[in-house]
């Protein structure tokens, strides 16, 4: 278990921030607008260098980031990647983010990577061994990183825990803080046919460090029942809004991230979404 | 029931495949079909980092054979790191067995240099020596010395035109390719890698410096390789790409 207390670590601040996409290098910089920090996967910056690093060397210089990972592959029934935990070490290292997280979900099984985010089970066996993960994480990266919940699609007949408490059990063994996905939230309750606010309700907020708000699209499953899929491709839904504006009036204000990866809109689309997460996290400071 | 993730994964990388049991909708219903949408984002993921890796190779064969390619090869050879810049190692040696791809002789070439060009990009960053330091160096000198070429630096030869090709298809206002053997020098004069063709004896010359060879054993190999081999015509390409970062004995 690391000791939370051990390092002072720089936070991001309780402001918006959006995932950076180079197209958007230019007018990040000319005009932010209430975009105080940046975040980045990992897994695109852990070339040798080049364009990639240096567009992040230069924005390091103005913004905070947040290192977001997608390949670590915590909820993996196997041993974690040691040579990708050292080029993340590495690149937090030289980078110095002030914030590190990655996802309750496996990608790489039998050293065959997926590049998607696949669910587990959530029994006590999987609990020892996502929080002996997430030790591990914290150990080699040398800091306290963010567990984030994902969308679900389905559930395993098997889960014994509630995601709720099963977060708030890895973080209490391993003192790890979370993010918490608020459209993964509204997708997931919506696709399994439980209540957002409730999961809200139950979800630690005292140990949120980081909040994504992203889109979602709509489909539906074998019976008609609505599936939503969360695939971050369009402006932040509005009942998604509406559990961030009850999740802040909870939290108090936080670092709130803008999430679009598919169909990358201009800047402006993408900066107007800021300025509504901005709004919100005004109105809880009022 | 419980399911592991052996059969998770088979489950998702063949699409013939039974859905796993112990998988609801959590109204104890069967998952059914919400099980695709794992199958789906694994394949439409790992076609569209193909996508991004093989524009040229893409236009050549079309966007419909090129989705059909890129789910036989993610099942072939699935990625085995998480970092997708690497992803697509195999597309030469797969276009050259793949059946409907096979007879066309230049596309595994044309994929090696989409590869080189893919690992230029993300190549350590060095700084080139001065032209005025090798103007500077007295024949004799320049003889014995051995030179560094940049880590973005790549070479690809090829018995086709690839380059030709490579630009036909990635520019506008290209030519249209002629029948030739091309050998090209991948590099990065600035943040974005270009690729440029040697001329004769070129290639042999720059492996060989490559190789740790000093100049004037390059230059005998590049001369052995070729009668019209011109040392100032390769010396010229090297410095336009910046691709000299120390000269040394």
């Amino acid at each position: 278990m690391l000791d939370a207390t051990a390092h002072e670590f720089a936070r991001l601040p309780d402001a918006p921030g959006v995932g950076y996409k180079p197209q958007h290098f230019n007018e990040i910089a000319d005009d932010a607008g209430p975009v105080a920090w940046l975040e980045i996967h990992a897994e695109n910056y852990m070339g040798d260098g080049g364009r990639p690093i240096a567009q992040l060397r230069h924005l390091a210089e103005r913004f905070a980031f947040s290192v977001h990972g997608v390949g670590l592959s915590i909820g993996g029934e196997g041993p974690l990647d040691s040579e990708h935990l050292a080029r993340l070490k590495h690149l937090v290292d030289w980078l110095d983010p002030a914030s590190f997280s990655e996802h309750l979900a496996w990608s790489t099984h039998d050293s065959a990577f997926l590049n998607d985010l696949l669910p587990l089970p959530y029994t006590e066996a999987s609990l020892a061994r996502v929080a002996e993960h997430v030790d591990e994480v914290q150990e080699v990266v040398g800091r306290r990183m963010l567990l984030e919940n994902p969308s679900s699609y389905l559930a395993f007949e098997e889960s014994t825990l509630t995601e709720t408490d099963f977060l708030r059990e890895v973080a209490k063994r391993t003192g790890c803080g979370l993010l918490l996905d608020v459209n993964n939230v509204f997708v997931s309750a919506t696709n399994l046919g439980t209540d957002p606010v409730s999961y809200i309700n139950a979800f630690p907020v005292e140990l949120v460090g980081e909040i994504h708000l992203g889109g979602h699209d709509d489909d539906e499953d074998d019976h008609g029942a609505p599936l939503l899929i969360d695939n971050h491709g369009s402006e932040v839904a509005d009942p998604v809004w509406s559990l961030f504006e009850y999740t802040i009036r909870k939290s108090g204000p936080k670092p709130s991230l803008i999430e679009w990866d598919n169909d990358v809109p201009d800047w402006p689309v993408l900066k107007a979404e800021a300025n509504r997460a901005a709004k919100v996290l005004e109105a809880a400071t009022a | 029931m419980t399911v592991d993730q052996t059969m998770f994964r088979e489950a998702i990388l063949d699409p013939e495949a039974a859905r796993p049991d112990g998988l609801s909708d959590g109204k104890g219903r069967p998952a059914g079909r919400r099980f695709d949408v794992y199958r789906n984002n694994v394949s439409v993921s790992l076609t569209e980092a193909l996508e991004v890796g093989f524009p040229v190779i893409r236009k050549l064969v079309g966007q419909e054979n090129f989705r059909l390619l890129a789910s036989a090869y993610l099942r072939r050879h699935p990625p085995h790191s998480p970092l997708m810049m690497h992803f697509g190692a195999d597309m030469p040696a797969f276009l050259a067995t793949f059946e409907p791809t096979r007879q066309t002789g230049y596309l595994p070439d044309v994929a090696r240099l989409e590869l080189a060009i893919r690992e230029s990009y993300h190549a350590a960053d060095a700084d080139p020596t001065s032209p005025a330091e090798l103007e500077a160096l007295p024949p004799e000198a320049l003889v014995g010395s051995r030179v560094q070429l940049a880590p973005s630096v790549r070479l690809v030869r090829s018995p086709w035109p690839i380059l030709s090709i490579w630009r036909f298809n990635a520019e506008e206002a290209a030519k249209s390719p002629e029948m030739a053997a091309e050998d090209v020098l991948v590099a990065r004069p600035d943040l974005d890698p270009v690729p440029e063709l040697l001329p004769p004896g070129g290639a042999e010359f720059v492996n060989a410096v490559l190789t740790g060879a000093t100049f004037g054993d390059a230059m005998d190999m590049a001369s052995g390789a070729s009668r019209n081999f011109d040392l100032p015509a390769v010396l010229t390409v090297l410095v336009k790409m910046k691709t000299m970062i120390e000269i040394g004995g």
